[in-house]
C-alpha cells in the first residue's frame, strides 16, 4: 500500500473536521477525495503532509507512520498543488522551480526544470513573473513544482478549479500520461465529477468529516441509483446523514 | 451624499478592527510608546543639557545601531510575512525543510538586508555630519553581533506571532521594535528610567549595547565585561525565541492554521 489512512479524526473546537475514517490507495492508483464543502477534504490532505496535526489515528505513508517516522523523508517523497496555494509572485517561474528543486534536492536541476518547461508548455514565459501570469499559466507552473520532484504520491486539491474547459482538459490529460508513464500514487480532491471519472481508479465521499461511500465510480454510481456520478453526488450530498 | 452608505462604509472598518485584537492593540500602542520615548527623551535633555555637548554624533551614532537592530527584525518579519502574501505559506511547510533550517536561513538573510541599509547610512553620515559610526573602533563589532541576535530574536518572536494568530499579527511585526525603544535607553542614559524600568531595562541587551557606545564614545574605554553581557543576554533571548518558535509551530499544526494560511 502506499497510503494507508487508519482511524483518523481531527477536533477543531469541539467539532470533528474528520472523523474516524479509514482507506487505503495502492501504489500506482488514482483516489478521488469527494464532497462537498468543509466536508474534510482539506483538512485529511493537510494531515497526509504532516501541517495538521491528528487529534487520533495513523497515516501510513509507504510503510512509514507519519506520526513517528522522520517527517522530513516521507515529505521528500510527496507533493501537493492546489490553486489556493500560489508561488512567490515576484520570481520568475525558472527561479521559483530552481528554488522547490533545491528545497526538495533535485539532482541535475537544470535538466528536470527544462523538462517539466517542455512538458507543460512553459518555455514561452519561463523567465516571467509568476505574479504576471494568466490563472492557466499559473496552474501549470504550480502543477511542475509539484512534480519537480519526482514524487511517488501526489496530493491535487482541486487542481483544474478556475480553468478554462481547454485549460482544464490539458491539465487533466497531463496528469493522465505523467502518471501512466511514471507510476505514481495521486489523491485528487476534486468537485469536478467529469474529472473524477475520467482520472480516478475508485472514489472516497465524505460528508461531514466521514466517508460515506466509496468504491469505483461505476460502483457509486449503481449503488445509488443515478445516472452518473454528478447526481450521486447531489442525491449523497442532499441526504440527511446517510451512510454506507 | 447617503449617510446609509458612508455609515455602511464606517461599519466596514469598525467590523475589520473589532473582529481583530491585534489591530486594536496596535491602534492603542503607537501613541503609548511614543508618548513614553519622547517623554523620556525630553526629560533628560530638561536635566542634563549639557551632557552631548563635547561629544558630536552620540545620538547619530544611536540612530545607526538602533537602525541596524530594526532593519534584522524587520527584515526578518518582511520575509516572512512575502511567504503569507504570496500565498507560498504551505508550499514552504511541505517541503522536506526542518524548522532550523528554516530559522537558519531567515537568520543569515537578515544579515544581508540589514546591512546594505546599514552601510550606506553609515558612511553618507561621515561627509554630511562629519559623524562616524567606526569611531567606536573594534568594538562595534561586537555591539553589532549583540544588537544582530537581539533583532534576529525579535524577529522570531513575531513570526511565531503569525504562525499562532495568523496574518492579523501584521501589525504588531511593524511595531514590535518601537516597544523597545523607551526601554532600551538608546538616546539617553538608563539612569533617566524610573528605578522599577531600571531594573526592567537592565534585562534587556539595548541598555547594554547603548550605555557601551555611550561610553566609548565618551570616555574613550571599552567595557568589555558591559560588551559580553550585552552578547550573553541576547543568546539567551535568542533560546528563548527559537523555543517559542517551535512551541507556536506546534500550536499551528494543532490548530491547522498552516494550510491556506494567506493574506
Amino acid at each position: 500500500m502506499s497510503i494507508q489512512i487508519k482511524n483518523l479524526s481531527k477536533k477543531f473546537n469541539q467539532v470533528y473536521a474528520v472523523n474516524n475514517i479509514n482507506f487505503s490507495i495502492s501504489t500506482n492508483k488514482t483516489v478521488g477525495l469527494l464532497g462537498p464543502n468543509g466536508c474534510g477534504k482539506t483538512t485529511s490532505i493537510g494531515m497526509m503532509l504532516g501541517l495538521i496535526k491528528p487529534t487520533s489515528g495513523d497515516i501510513i505513508i509507504q510503510n512509514k507512520n507519519i506520526n513517528t517516522f522522520e517527517r522530513n523523508e516521507l515529505l521528500s517523497i510527496m507533493n501537493f498543488a492546489s490553486p489556493y496555494v500560489e508561488l512567490p509572485k515576484k520570481l520568475s517561474v525558472k527561479q521559483n522551480l530552481e528554488i522547490y528543486g533545491r528545497l526538495y534536492g533535485v539532482k541535475n536541476l537544470s535538466l528536470r526544470v527544462n523538462e517539466l518547461a517542455e512538458d507543460l508548455n512553459l518555455k514561452d514565459f519561463l523567465n516571467k513573473k509568476t505574479g504576471e501570469l494568466s490563472s492557466g499559466q499559473k496552474n501549470r507552473v504550480s502543477l511542475a513544482k509539484s512534480l519537480i520532484n519526482k514524487p511517488e504520491i501526489l496530493l491535487l486539491d482541486e487542481p483544474t478549479a478556475s480553468l478554462d474547459p481547454d485549460i482544464g482538459d490539458y491539465v487533466r490529460t497531463y496528469v493522465q500520461s505523467y502518471k501512466s508513464k511514471n507510476k505514481i500514487t495521486i489523491l485528487l480532491a476534486s468537485h469536478n465529477m467529469a474529472e473524477v471519472e475520467r482520472l480516478c481508479d475508485s472514489v472516497i465521499m465524505m460528508k461531514k468529516g466521514k466517508i460515506i461511500d466509496q468504491g469505483t465510480s461505476k460502483e457509486i454510481i449503481s449503488r445509488h441509483g443515478r445516472a452518473n456520478l454528478e447526481e450521486t453526488f447531489l442525491k449523497i450530498v442532499r441526504s440527511k446523514d446517510e451512510m454506507a | 451624499m447617503r449617510w446609509h452608505k458612508i455609515y455602511a462604509l464606517c461599519l466596514r472598518h469598525i467590523y475589520l478592527i473589532s473582529n481583530s485584537l491585534p489591530r486594536i492593540i496596535d491602534l492603542i500602542y503607537w501613541p503609548t510608546v511614543q508618548i513614553f520615548l519622547w517623554g523620556f527623551i525630553s526629560k533628560f535633555f530638561t536635566l542634563n543639557s549639557e551632557y552631548y555637548s563635547n561629544t558630536v554624533g552620540i545620538i547619530l551614532t544611536a540612530a545607526i545601531l538602533y537602525d541596524f537592530l530594526f532593519r534584522v527584525s524587520i527584515s526578518y518579519n518582511i520575509m516572512f510575512l512575502e511567504e503569507i502574501w504570496s500565498r507560498n505559506f504551505t508550499n514552504l511547510f511541505i517541503a522536506p525543510i526542518k524548522l532550523s533550517e528554516m530559522i537558519a536561513s531567515l537568520t543569515i538573510t537578515a544579515v544581508f538586508r540589514s546591512l546594505i541599509g546599514l552601510i550606506p547610512a553609515a558612511l553618507l553620515a561621515i561627509p554630511l555630519f562629519g559623524v562616524s559610526v567606526f569611531k567606536i573602533g573594534l568594538p562595534l563589532l561586537a555591539l553589532l553581533l549583540s544588537l544582530y541576535i537581539f533583532g534576529v530574536t525579535l524577529g522570531l518572536l513575531v513570526t511565531s506571532g503569525l504562525l499562532r494568530f495568523g496574518p492579523s499579527f501584521e501589525n504588531i511585526a511593524w511595531a514590535s521594535l518601537f516597544f523597545l525603544a523607551p526601554l532600551g535607553c538608546i538616546y539617553y542614559p538608563v539612569e533617566i528610567l524610573p528605578l522599577s524600568l531600571q531594573i526592567i531595562a537592565k534585562g534587556l541587551p539595548l541598555v547594554h549595547v547603548f550605555e557601551e557606545m555611550r561610553n566609548i564614545l565618551l570616555n574613550g574605554t571599552v567595557n568589555y565585561i558591559e560588551v559580553f553581557i550585552s552578547i550573553l543576554i541576547s543568546i539567551a533571548y535568542f533560546i528563548f525565541g527559537v523555543i517559542i518558535f517551535y512551541v507556536a509551530y506546534s500550536g499551528a499544526r494543532i490548530r491547522g492554521t498552516l494550510i491556506n494560511m494567506g493574506e
